[in-house]
């Protein structure tokens, strides 16, 4: 239970870190650090499914991050004291402290849930192929989310074709290039009249 | 180093990238066609055969990588396993309910069980692999456009 406050306290930290520092590269690798400190804690939750994918979701975010964003020129908006604006989000964070601290309280313990429809799943994931209920299936997550509740996985699946989709269509270069140059060449040329 | 032209890495990436991208690609198909036996799964692996893709891009430019799979390849890819996922739903309604696990399930800790689900698994796999392959290369894309024009 040490680790796991230890892990968190370091994602904490990392996701500051990102936040705070001036470097594109090294606020990148903060927050990749973020995401492997979150893979192990779910190692050490026992769901090696998940730490799996997360893990190899967060290399590839890192890499489409730094291919992607490192060599644009991110414009960084200059800072202002905006004592109001702080007031409001202290006191925004002290109401949602207190109402979490209020909620927490009544969760069941770790690993104890109200809801009882996963130990059905639990007994009946790997049985053989006689009994009604079973998937035949030793891995019993993979029997979860491919056959009982596979319609949640077709969802996900949707939500990953139509972000897809949606990146190739913004992204596009078929009737996008001449516009963009156009909108490129007018400023030049006022810049060289003035 | 005109990395827009040539984008390739040095002699040293390269050489070590012909070494371990078969091994990737291959850890990444062992994960999604042991998904319904150890930890891992058709996203997962998935992932892992995008990476290995991504691997080739970054050491040997997009030429190459667009030899072994192009865009409108990727493309084609993702709707097949869309389709794929789909169809083993549709055919479950076929047998009596969505997603009815209609297949023999053999035995347990065999690679040949469990029904449906590794059908599943391969679907998926080819949906994530092609459609964050061609997310990668979208963004790699529109990242060259800015430093033609300048």
């Amino acid at each position: 239970m040490v680790a796991i406050y230890v892990l968190l306290g370091l994602m904490i930290v990392g996701a500051i870190v990102a936040i705070e520092v001036k470097n594109l590269l090294s606020a990148v690798v903060a927050l990749g650090t973020v995401g492997l400190m979150m893979s192990i804690l779910f190692l050490l939750m026992k769901a090696p499914d998940v730490a799996i994918t997360l893990l190899v979701v967060e290399i590839l975010a890192v890499i489409i991050l730094i291919r992607a964003t490192i060599k644009r020129d991110v414009e960084v908006p200059e800072e202002k004291d905006r004592p109001i604006g702080g007031l409001i989000a202290l006191a925004f964070l002290l109401v949602l402290t207190l109402v979490s601290a209020g909620a927490f309280g009544e969760l069941p313990p770790f690993g104890e849930p109200q809801m009882r429809v996963a130990s059905y799943y639990l007994d009946q994931g790997y049985s053989l192929e006689g009994e009604p209920g079973g998937t035949g299936a030793a891995n019993v997550v993979a029997s979860v989310i491919l056959d009982y509740r596979a319609y949640d996985t077709l969802g996900e699946a949707t939500v990953l074709f139509t972000a897809v989709v949606g990146v190739l269509a913004v992204m596009r270069k078929v009737g996008r290039k001449k516009d963009r140059l156009a909108t490129a060449k007018e400023p030049t040329e006022e810049g060289g009249s003035a | 180093m005109s990395r827009e032209r040539d984008p390739g890495m040095s002699l040293i990436v390269k050489t070590i990238t012909r070494l371990t991208v078969g091994l990737i690609l291959l850890f990444g198909i062992y994960l999604l066609l042991h998904g319904h036996l150890t930890p891992g799964g058709g996203f997962a692996g998935g992932v892992i055969i995008a990476l290995s893709l991504v691997h080739v891009m970054l050491a040997f430019g997009k030429d190459k990588a667009f030899e072994v799979l192009s865009v409108s390849g990727a493309k084609a890819l993702e709707g097949i396993g869309a389709l794929l996922f789909l169809a083993v739903a549709l055919l479950g309604l076929a047998w009596g309910a969505f997603f009815l696990n209609f297949v023999p399930k053999g035995e347990v800790f065999e690679l040949f069980s469990a029904g449906t689900i590794p059908v599943s698994n391969i679907a998926i796999a080819c949906k994530v692999g092609a459609g964050l392959f061609s997310i990668f290369v979208a963004l790699v894309i529109m990242k060259h456009e800015p430093t033609e024009k300048e």
